[in-house]
């Protein structure tokens, strides 16, 4: 294993009287991808709305080990933590501009480097070289990502506009235009059918292998997190339950029972039980 | 095939109709206050109330059998017109040179004459208000109900330099665009934390503070009796007769709205153009993507306020006289309507509304007892038929086929 690129240290992040997420420690690793999975409400989005500085964490500590110097995420503003930590991130329901075109997404994507080639507006108002050079630049990485999310002949269409499956692929594509450290993506497979979901295993390896940036993930799909993930973290109620290789969670009797259910029996009240033999 | 007639939803739909606006009508049409000699008494007349109510039913009865009639048109525009307004979306580079060509040629046209040109001008006026205020309601989305506050912040810039300092106009159109610009710095910062309905509502508090503190700082502005004797522009020391004077503040305003247009469209192709449009459409994936809302919106707020500025400056030369009269709420909702009927972020939307709501109401001025009427009217017409304006289509800012 790589060196830790996040270290979440002791996070608790209450709404009124219930911990959302209660007293979390765990490591990204760099050049890796994380899974943190768990059932329903067990307190994921929430962490990665502490880790994007959505909400700001009751207690405890978040460290990005950016090549920088190491960054206190939970003293920063969300859009400081995108911009200066390259903590880029896609959201659960989706959340494109909807009317702009495909490109422009992207371009807005890089607009701290674009604002600054543009002078803050003035090199561009006055049609410069230098911003004409730098425009030209973020069209070409535009279509970098575009190609590897198979969108270019839709470059041109409303975002809005694009199916279910290739909006998910634009706000990827999007989160990579920003150049991130680390890229954290809310159930990127949800809502795909299992080819397209195959595509998505083949694009986050890829961004993995060739971007060399850490992958934080929450997934329900299981055949996204098993087939891809190189450590998993797994939540119940705001906590912590288990971690360690997809292979291990597998068989962890506290996932199990937690996350993957238990016994079908087991799980029925006593009392139901003879009604439903008697339903054969 | 059309369904059978639906008499009776349509009637039930009516008596719904005529109830509610016998409901709200019997506070505001059914007592009125009698001013007598014996003091105040209250009077009743219900047959307004009733009035009120059988037009409303009648009205919605009609509307509900016509869209019924013409069902498969979904209550649109007929055919012809809805083609029309398509092909002007298609042809808008070449119908925005010819409405270039219109209005510089326009003064010397046969039938111009000083009144023609006159109202030309305040039409330009206005359309250079809208163009000014798409930017902060078209392009960032931020609905400022304020607008009037920056124009009159400029005209006032222009009138109190003039006359206590006797500066030139051409000096004091950049000092009051900048003017009216920091002021909109400093009053951003506070307001432009808030978001949608209740940025609407300080922006709309603010411009009102802004015309009493005018109407009540009688040394500096003169208070409610104004600022008269404000200098008339020169052009590099040529005074003008009054005559010549119309046609050449025509050709400023004209200018000075050109420029503004050419301003906005530069910056809508520019990554602050671009990230204006993607805070209206999602200030949280904004954050995510590492753009600070807070400083977007105030640049917004400060280009737009800076247009109005010089706006104001040119108003202030052109009247010769201003006074808190001109910047009231209703300045504020006539330059928002043009903005929204034009369609958000369409420039030539702009000038057609304008010409609307403030070249039509000129030329009809006998009608003017009716003008809200027709206000209110043509706004239901939008609403029903266009509801996101009259040219609302948008370009994208870059394209990659031509690249």
């Amino acid at each position: 294993m790589t060196r830790a690129l996040l270290d979440v240290d002791h996070i608790s992040m209450r709404f009124g009287g219930l911990f959302a997420v209660n007293d979390l420690s765990f490591a990204a690793a760099d050049k890796a991808i994380t899974a943190v999975i768990g059932p329903n409400g067990a307190g994921k989005t929430t962490l990665f709305n502490c880790i994007t500085g959505f909400y700001r964490p009751q207690t405890g500590k978040l460290t990005l080990h950016h090549p920088g110097g190491p960054m206190a995420l939970e003293r920063m503003a969300d859009y400081t933590i995108a911009r200066r930590g390259r903590v880029a991130r896609t959201f659960q329901n989706i959340r494109l501009f909807s009317r702009m075109s495909v490109l422009e997404n992207l371009i807005v994507a890089q607009h701290t480097t674009l604002m600054r080639a543009s002078l803050f507006s003035v090199a561009g108002l006055l049609g410069l070289a230098r911003y004409r050079h730098a425009e030209k630049r973020a069209v070409e990485k535009a279509r970098h990502w575009l190609d590897k999310v198979a969108l270019t002949d839709h470059a041109d269409e409303e975002a809005g506009s694009l199916p279910y499956g290739s909006q998910r692929r634009l706000e990827i594509a999007r989160a990579m235009c920003t150049d991130p450290f680390l890229l954290c993506l809310d159930e990127p497979a949800a809502g795909l059918n299992p080819r397209e979901s195959a595509d998505l295993n083949r694009l986050l390896m890829d961004i993995r292998d060739q971007e060399h940036i850490g992958l934080l993930l929450i997934e329900h799909d299981m055949s996204v997190v098993m087939g891809i993930s190189d450590h998993v973290v797994v939540l119940d109620y705001g906590k912590k339950i288990a971690e360690g290789s997809p292979d291990q969670v597998r068989r962890d009797p506290a996932v199990i029972r937690a996350y993957l259910g238990e016994e079908e029996n087991e799980e029925l009240p006593p009392e139901v039980i003879p009604d439903l033999k008697d339903l054969g | 095939m059309a369904a059978a007639f639906p008499l009776r939803r349509l009637a039930i739909d009516a008596l719904l109709g005529g109830l509610i606006a016998a409901a709200l009508a019997l506070p505001m049409l059914g007592f009125r206050l009698v001013d007598s000699a014996q003091g105040l008494s209250l009077a009743t007349r219900f047959d307004w109330v009733a009035w009120a109510a059988v037009i409303v039913a009648s009205g919605r009865f009609a509307l509900g059998s016509l869209s019924h009639l013409l069902a498969d048109r979904h209550l649109g525009l007929p055919r012809s017109a809805q083609a029309f307004i398509a092909s002007l979306g298609a042809i808008r580079p070449k119908a925005g040179w010819a409405l270039i060509a219109i209005a510089a040629t326009l003064p010397f046209m046969p039938f111009s004459d000083r009144n023609v040109v006159d109202k030309a001008t305040l039409v330009l006026i206005y359309v250079m208000l809208g163009w000014g205020l798409n930017i902060v309601v078209g392009l960032a989305g931020l609905l400022d109900l304020g607008f009037v506050a920056s124009y009159a912040v400029g005209a006032y810039s222009y009138a109190l330099l003039a006359t206590n300092f006797h500066l030139s106009f051409w000096l004091c159109l950049p000092l009051a665009g900048l003017l009216s610009a920091a002021f909109a710095l400093t009053l951003g910062f506070p307001v432009l934390r808030l978001r949608g309905d209740y940025l609407a509502i300080v922006t709309l508090g603010f411009a009102e503070m802004v015309r009493v503190v005018l109407l009540n700082w009688q040394s500096l502005t003169g208070g409610p009796r104004g600022i008269s004797g404000i200098p008339r522009p020169t052009l590099f020391g040529i005074t003008f007769v009054p005559e010549q004077r119309v046609v050449f503040l025509y050709f400023v305003i004209l200018a000075l709205a050109l420029l503004t247009n050419l301003f906005a469209l530069r910056l809508r192709r520019l990554p602050i153009g671009r990230a204006w449009e993607a805070l209206r459409e999602d200030e949280i994936a904004c954050r995510s993507l590492g753009l600070n809302p807070t400083t977007l919106k105030i640049a917004a707020f400060t280009t737009g306020a800076m247009c109005a500025g010089f706006a104001g400056a040119f108003f202030a030369t052109r009247q010769g006289f201003i006074s808190p009269e001109s910047f009231t709420f209703m300045e504020s909702a006539v330059i928002l309507a043009i903005v929204v009927l034009g369609g958000m972020g369409s420039q030539i939307g702009v000038v057609l509304a304008a010409l609307l709501l403030v070249g039509l109401p000129e030329w009809f001025r006998e009608l003017q007892a009716y003008r809200m009427l027709a206000f209110g009217g043509a706004m239901v017409l939008i609403m029903l038929w266009r509801p996101s304006g009259l040219l609302s289509s948008r370009e994208p800012t870059i394209s990659l086929e031509r690249l």
